[in-house]
């Protein structure tokens, strides 16, 4: 049985710092360290972006600290093209069947090619349900959906949210060439 | 010619345009300094501040068209815009005669307090009509006096408005704000009881007129004056210190601290009388800081003399000449300091976190009251045994 702690004054030394020196408890260096640190940061650059002039896509802003995008950014969907412009999906349902917010529709039609059996007819994918998981390019056995960096891309309107195979294959055309770095 | 300005330039006639001239400067101070806090606290804090709302160079005009004049500049006025077309809403169990005093009750002292501040020097002679003008605009003799007894009555603003919103946190707020601006100026008017003491008047305009005629040290290459923040530094710091408690400015900026208290003593006050608060609020601080300018810094009295020829002795104020550009010198040098005072007010209020309340009557009551008290005697007792100059006069 240990004794009963003796009551300290509120003001104690309590053994984790030190008692105060009196230039301590008048404040006064402090205080001027504060309006020196103050009056550094004054003269720093701001982190400030100008969000609708200077997008985070912007170039010239590239080298900024804040306001760039990761490159690992999952944005919007693309549909890749092959070689010879043409969709590389190849209609197998294995992204509908993986995305968990059940997003995405696809129809299946014929390929009028050789090299494989069929291509999706209707490829649509609901913007709105959309959680950015990733899960369709993971399940892509044709490498044909991927996600870009593609941060923004308001609408007016709750329809043009949902994209079509069109829009899906031009859209960002520089993000044809794989932009995020793959595992 | 001089016998139709000594007619034009009757007492009332004068008074009424320093009053007009005073109350317009200080009306149009206040959204530079909304202005200036906004982005003074943006760049301190790594932000750009308002910029959208500014003038616009006309796109008609080749090359500069489209470049953005001073950006942000107009944010004052786009605020008060805003503010005018506010819906009012007035409590229910508001006190409805308190609720429209207060805003007023807040304005009124501050603005009425101002006029015994002397912005200029105290004999111009008017467009050489050998009428001398006293830059301010109320000259009595006793203007500190007169000038503490009314600048006091804005707590009655506040309490006022506080008591009459009809709400806890606006009351709470209010009984703080009165209690801490009470509490300060004790130790505000015993730390000026010491300058008076050194100066031996209780004449704002003497005072300066003190500060600018004498020599504090003279170090041989330059003679510093007699400002009295090197004869009362200690008082120019308790003075300092209480200046920041009586215009509730962060670091004591208890009777609005948002997170205890939402808004403060205006927190159900919402468009014009909201505005008129800020108003009192801002012209509140420009009273101190004139204030603390006439008495510890010279007031318009220029750091060096004319004498001083090698450095800029042509911008220098001679405390005993009258012509016009004397005067308008002593009323630029004023402002300067005042406006100086100003930014290290707002400075200090984006460096320094708040105080608690315990804090901030633990540092009222228990150090800088008897520090400006002991001050004071010791103030006494040099003056009483070296008589400097300026007493006994």
């Amino acid at each position: 049985m240990s004794a009963p702690e003796t009551p300290q004054p509120e003001d104690a030394y309590d053994g984790d710092h030190p008692p105060m020196t009196a230039s301590e408890k008048s404040y006064i260096p402090s205080i001027v360290k504060g309006i020196g640190i103050t009056l550094q940061r004054f003269f720093k650059p701001n982190f400030t972006v100008q969000y609708p002039e200077v997008g985070p896509y912007d170039y010239a802003a590239q080298d900024r600290a804040i306001g760039e995008v990761n490159p690992r950014h999952r944005g919007e969907h693309i549909l890749v093209k092959d070689e010879q412009g043409r969709e590389k999906c190849v209609a197998c349902l294995l992204c509908m069947a993986a995305c968990p917010a059940l997003c995405i529709h696809i129809e299946p039609e014929p390929a009028p090619w050789d090299d494989r059996e069929r291509r999706p007819k209707v490829f649509e994918i609901d913007m709105l349900r959309c959680i950015y998981c990733g899960f369709c390019e993971e399940a892509c056995p044709c490498d044909a959906i991927r996600l870009t960096p593609k941060l923004y891309t308001p609408t007016t309107s709750r329809t043009e949210r949902v994209y079509d195979k069109t829009r899906l294959l031009e859209n960002n055309p520089e993000a044809q060439v794989p932009q995020r770095p793959r595992k | 010619m001089n016998s139709v300005l000594q007619f034009l330039f009757t007492d009332p006639v004068i008074g009424l345009v320093k009053g007009l001239l005073v109350i317009g400067v200080v009306l149009q101070i206040v959204p530079l300094l909304i202005y200036l806090e906004r982005k003074l606290s943006a760049y301190m804090q790594g932000r750009l501040g308002p910029n959208r709302v500014n003038f616009v160079v006309p796109y008609a005009v080749p090359g500069l068209g489209g470049l953005r004049l001073i950006p942000g500049s107009l944010q004052p006025l786009a605020d008060a815009i805003k503010l005018a077309f506010k819906e009012e809403i007035i409590p229910k169990d508001a006190d409805k005669l308190l609720w429209y005093l207060g805003p007023f009750l807040a304005f009124f002292p501050v603005a009425t307090a101002l006029a015994f501040i002397p912005f200029g020097i105290n004999h111009w002679d008017a467009f050489g009509s050998g009428i001398m003008v006293d830059l301010r605009v109320c000259s009595v003799d006793i203007s500190v006096l007169l000038l503490f007894a009314i600048s006091s009555l804005g707590v009655y603003g506040i309490a006022a408005g506080g008591w009459g919103s009809g709400s806890k946190y606006p009351l709470m707020a209010a009984v703080r704000a009165s209690a801490q601006m009470i509490s300060y100026e004790v130790a505000m008017g015993i730390a000026v009881l010491a300058a008076m003491a050194t100066v031996g008047s209780v004449d704002l305009q003497q005072f300066v007129v003190h500060q600018a005629t004498n020599q504090f040290a003279d170090l041989g290459l330059f003679t510093v004056p007699n400002w009295l923040v090197f004869s009362q530094p200690l008082a120019a710091l308790i003075f300092l210190v209480a200046m920041f408690a009586e215009n509730n400015r962060l670091p004591f900026d208890m009777p609005e601290c948002e997170p205890e208290l939402v808004g403060g003593f205006h927190t159900e006050y919402s468009g014009l009388k909201f505005a008129l608060f800020f108003l009192g609020e801002y012209a509140a601080m420009i009273l101190m800081c004139s204030l603390f300018v006439t008495i510890f810094l010279g007031g318009w009295a220029s750091f060096w003399g004319p004498d001083a020829w090698w450095v800029f002795g042509w911008v220098a104020v001679d405390p005993y000449a009258t012509d016009g550009i004397n005067a308008i010198l002593s009323h630029l040098w004023f402002m300067g300091k005042v406006m100086a005072l100003l930014t290290f007010q707002i400075w200090i209020r984006w460096t320094l976190p708040r105080f608690r309340y315990d804090q901030l009557m633990n540092l009222g009551w228990k150090v800088l009251v008897p520090l400006a008290l002991g001050n004071l005697v010791l103030t006494a007792i040099a003056c009483y045994f070296l008589n400097p100059i300026g007493v006994g006069q």
